[in-house]
């Protein structure tokens, strides 16, 4: 009903117009009136947002999710010379655009409470970010695409500098420059991909759509996708490019990290399908075993990595390096199953590790430390928490029942299908997820009450509760019911998957059941 | 009248010149540097304009020394505008430091005439005299505050090692004279095309462009440049920053592509490792940098070697490409001086970058457009800057030289690192002193350059005009 409306530019700009409108009103207000300024900041800021959720589940309501194509197209003349503003959602792409929404206002009322300093600036600063990345996930142009996909980082490098812990400039410089430099060689690679256009098509374009149908010879391939898998191995993060993350998820505040594990690290695998396999459908096959051993390295290796740490951030940061593990496995197995578990997983992921990292902040906002070693007995005073928190950590290990299980089991029958020894390391993988996970379970939650400090601490508050309970009532629902999110995907994915198939002179098709 | 048309915007200046000097004479007193600054600008902006005005006249005048086309105009145009801001910008701190004479005004002039010539060359001789006028101006500005110790050493090393790089640039002019029998650039151009080439014409091309490279300040010919920008009072090395540099690069992309259009097998090498070279030393040269003057002196280094990277590839495209980089590098750093000049702190200039530090919370207008500048600076999408790298690296990959983009986007990213710094200095660290309140005429200038690099992008009713009249300049060199 409303396809012939604008909604995907709204979605980007309706944020960004939040966060101007801050700005303007702390500007005016910079002499006087600071403290209602930064008192009511907050839910401007989650006003909008909702706004923003409102109209994100318009848009999946209205998507037709038989329809394998783009919708709700937009196009608007912009550079010039090919380049043009465009912008369309399929069905790999709108359920972020809903994560998104659906987080940024648990995230915004989370940190009512837990930002002290400059809530203005904040509020700010996150309003930008909601709209670069929705900005991501709607862009159907390479540079659009390319220059969102870049100015996250201006949002997330200040919120982690300014609001982040005690190491915070170290993090946000490394974040910011890994990051950075994956990117630039995807531009790089972008402007080969345009240059190239001009000579194939006569008119050079960056329409995603269209240069699809580039015919880009083998060798070129492997390099650009290289260029590609440098940026989005990076984001994902993957292993051996992993490094970043533990440190920005130590050190950004507790929405920060909550952004970063469930919507950042997702534009990897985003990139994965929407560039690598669709353009560089040779290479990805020809590099499919290298993303195999580096999932299953990063599965295992960060397991055990995680089993080991005596920050319970870090832990998660490391387990959520092993779960995207499974999503870029899962991506290159090139079948149904694989595929559409590593959306699955990363949907799922999205909903769990926020929600852990929701779980940690609410116990760090009480004791302000993140030690394994200072909790123990919570069980007692925070009844109440240990039920979320135990529910998250079955969901994050995979239990049956929880979101985690369905992404996860459906990557490793995709993978089995390529091969049993794959999906045997993942199956590894899984169990020693449940190790580390039950390890900082028994550790904080159960096991005696040692430490004296702990005896003031109080259960959950209702903003905490409410924040906890919805994460907790999708992630069960998903559990219960992934067709929720594999309908809308199905489409887009079996289309991804004949074109890839067509593409390739290895018939895959025959591993395929 | 027709040579007066073509020569309108330097007829203009050079009366002017003559004009002020005459004037000293008759107004006197506190007033007399204003008067003749505020006549100055607006004769700038006169120059910058005219030429749109009288409808891009086309031609050559004085015998073929002097060419005018859509190319120069767009320069001159720049030129203008940018030394206009400049001397806008130098008054409030001529007036604090004591400085404020009207001979400034004159030498600016002179030096604006200087470049006009520099970018309308059509002959070694033309291109000499323009470059020689425009670098002595400059070395006199450098040392304007004859009593400031290192401003007078800056002065004096630009002008030693100016000179030197205007005599390897004469030698190199002699020997393509002596090998093609021209000094206008068309003949040049015919003899090589129907000689071929010979190895003096090659070393004379090389020796031209150490000269040119040292004036654009390109590594290996860039010792002279941070301690210059350090030295020199801070507004003159806004104004170092801005117009000489473009018009330096005008020239080169006038002389590559007209009289040594033939000679590209060749002179595609030697800008393509000045490129090289300029953007790793600008790049890690900056680094150590506590110093804000000198890490945008670094800055401009690499920055030159991002705008060599279009030339090298040797199309109309690559040409563009260089316009646009090298206009938008100069409203960038035309921003970033006048916020630096406008940060001024109890016991003088804002000069080290942890001066700035807490700058969020002190001047929050401020901080933001200065986080705009260096992230634009650092090519950060959407801002400005990234585009102009955009453009830069494009014609590049074009025309295949996909290693040398490679290399400026690694470059790029180690200099993010120190881009950041500033940015990081400004947000997270805790204030440490307070501001004293900066002139409505700086602000105006940052806080229009800041929006200049933000919203240019998305408003397609300036782009498109504007790219109009790039691509009618570079097309005007083919």
């Amino acid at each position: 009903m409303f396809t012939n409306l604008p909604i995907l530019p709204a979605l980007v700009v309706i944020p960004l117009i939040g966060a101007l409108f801050l700005a303007f009103v702390s500007w005016l207000t910079r002499d006087e009136g600071r403290e209602q300024t930064e008192r009511n900041a907050p839910r401007t800021a989650l006003l909008v947002s909702l706004i923003v959720l409102l109209l994100s589940i318009v848009l999946v309501i209205d998507f037709d999710p038989s329809n394998p194509g783009f919708q709700f197209m937009d196009q608007a003349p912009w550079l010039g010379g090919g380049i043009d503003f465009r912008m369309g959602v399929d069905g790999i792409s709108v359920l972020f655009i809903v994560l998104t929404a659906f987080l940024t206002p648990l995230c915004i009322l989370a940190s009512e409470t837990s930002i002290k300093s400059r809530k203005a600036d904040y509020m700010i600063a996150f309003l930008l970010l909601e709209s670069l990345m929705i900005g991501v996930f709607c862009a159907i142009d390479l540079i659009l695409f390319y220059i969102f996909f870049e100015a996250v980082l201006i949002p997330m490098f200040i919120i982690i500098g300014v609001w982040g812990g005690a190491n915070r400039v170290y993090a946000s410089y490394k974040f910011f420059l890994y990051t950075l430099l994956g990117s630039v060689l995807m531009l790089a690679a972008i402007l080969w991909l345009y240059a190239q256009s001009g000579v194939q098509f006569g008119e050079p374009t960056t329409d995603m759509i269209a240069l699809k149908a580039l015919d880009i010879p083998g060798n070129v391939q492997a390099w650009l996708w290289l260029a590609f898998f440098a940026s989005f191995a990076v984001k994902m993060p993957m292993w051996p490019v992993h490094t970043w993350l533990p440190d920005a998820h130590v050190q950004a505040p507790t929405a920060g990290s909550v952004i970063l594990a469930g919507i950042l690290l997702k534009l990897g695998g985003y990139g994965f399908l929407r560039f690598s396999l669709p353009y560089f459908p040779e290479a990805s096959m020809q590099f499919a075993p290298l993303i195999f051993g580096l999932s299953i390295i990063a599965i295992i290796y960060t397991s055990l990595v995680a089993y080991r740490q005596t920050d319970i951030k870090k832990l998660i940061a490391y387990s959520s390096v092993a779960h995207m593990g499974f999503v870029t496995m899962g991506i290159f197995t090139f079948n149904l199953q694989g595929i559409q578990g590593g959306i699955f997983q990363m949907i799922s992921h999205g909903l769990v590790s926020g929600a852990l990292f929701f779980c940690v902040g609410v116990v760090y906002d009480r004791m302000h430390t993140r030690e394994i070693a200072f909790y123990g007995g919570l069980v007692k005073r925070m009844p109440v928490f240990a039920v979320f928190f135990l529910l998250f950590t079955m969901a994050n290990v995979g239990l049956p029942g929880t979101s985690g299980f369905v992404g996860e089991i459906l990557t490793m029958v995709g993978a089995y299908q390529v091969s049993p020894w794959i999906a045997a390391g993942a199956a590894l993988g899984m169990i020693l997820s449940a190790m580390y996970a039950l390890h900082l379970y028994r550790e904080t939650i159960f096991g005696e009450q040692v430490n004296e400090k702990l005896d003031v601490i109080t259960d959950v508050t209702v903003r905490e509760w409410l924040i906890l309970a919805i994460l907790a009532a999708f992630t069960l629902l998903l559990g219960v019911y992934p067709a929720l999110v594999t309908d809308v995907t199905e489409a887009s994915v079996l289309q991804l998957i004949s074109e890839f198939e067509a593409a390739t002179t290895v018939p895959v098709a025959a591993e395929v059941n | 009248m027709e040579a007066v048309t073509l020569m309108a915007p330097e007829l203009l200046l050079a009366g002017q010149t003559i004009f002020v000097v005459l004037m000293s004479m008759f107004v006197k007193g506190d007033k007399q540097a204003d008067v003749m600054r505020w006549i100055a600008i607006a004769m700038l902006v006169a120059f910058a304009l005219i030429s749109f005005v009288l409808g891009r006249p086309q031609g050559t005048s004085f015998n073929g020394l002097l060419i005018v086309d859509d190319f120069g105009h767009y320069a001159k145009l720049i030129i203008g505008l940018t030394a206009a801001l400049a001397l806008v910008f130098m008054r409030p701190y001529f007036k604090t430091e004591r400085l404020d004479r009207f001979e400034f005004s004159v030498l600016m002039i002179y030096a604006v005439l200087g470049m006009s010539i520099m970018v309308s060359a059509n002959n070694l001789l033309s291109l000499y005299i323009g470059l020689e006028m425009q670098a002595l101006s400059l070395y006199v500005m450098a040392a304007f505050n004859r009593d400031s110790l290192r401003a007078s050493e800056a002065g004096l090393k630009y002008f030693v090692l100016g000179a030197l790089s205007s005599g390897l640039l004469l030698y190199g002019a002699s020997l393509i004279y002596g090998f093609t029998g021209h000094l206008d650039f068309a003949g040049i151009a015919a003899s090589i095309e129907t000689g071929g080439m010979n190895i003096g014409i090659i070393g004379g091309m090389v020796f031209m462009m150490c000269g040119l490279a040292f004036k654009i300040s390109a590594a290996p010919f860039h010792m002279w440049t941070p301690d210059v920008y350090e030295g020199a009072p801070t507004p003159v090395t806004g104004f170092f920053a801005s117009a000489p540099k473009f018009a330096a690069m005008a020239l080169i992309a006038r002389l590559l592509f007209g009289p040594l259009e033939d000679v590209f097998s060749q002179w595609q090498q030697v800008v393509a490792a000045l490129a090289f070279v300029s953007m790793f030393v600008g790049a890690v040269g900056a680094l150590s940098q506590r110093n804000i003057k000198r890490l945008m002196a670094y800055s401009s280094i690499a920055n030159m070697g991002y705008a060599l990277v279009p030339l090298a590839a040797g199309t109309m495209f690559g040409v563009k490409g260089m316009l646009i980089f090298m206009s938008i590098y100069v409203i960038t750093s035309i921003g970033v001086f006048a916020a630096i000049l406008q940060m001024r702190i109890r016991n003088g200039m804002v000069e080290q970058i942890s001066d700035l530090s807490g700058l969020a919370q002190t001047n929050r207008p401020m901080a933001l457009v200065m986080t705009v500048f260096f992230f634009s600076l650092a090519g950060i999408p959407p801002l400005l800057g990234f585009f102009g790298k955009l453009f830069a690296f494009w014609p590049a990959v074009d025309a295949g030289l996909v290693w040398l983009v490679v290399a400026a986007l690694v470059a790029s990213t180690i200099g993010a690192f120190y881009y950041l710094r500033v940015i990081k200095t400004i947000w997270f660290d805790e204030p440490s002193q307070e501001f004293v309140d900066a002139p409505r005429s700086l602000r105006l200038i940052t806080t229009g350059s800041a929006l200049a690099l933000v919203l240019l992008i998305v408003l397609p009713f300036l782009t498109f005009p504007l790219q109009g009249m790039i691509d009618a300049a570079a097309a005007a060199l083919f």
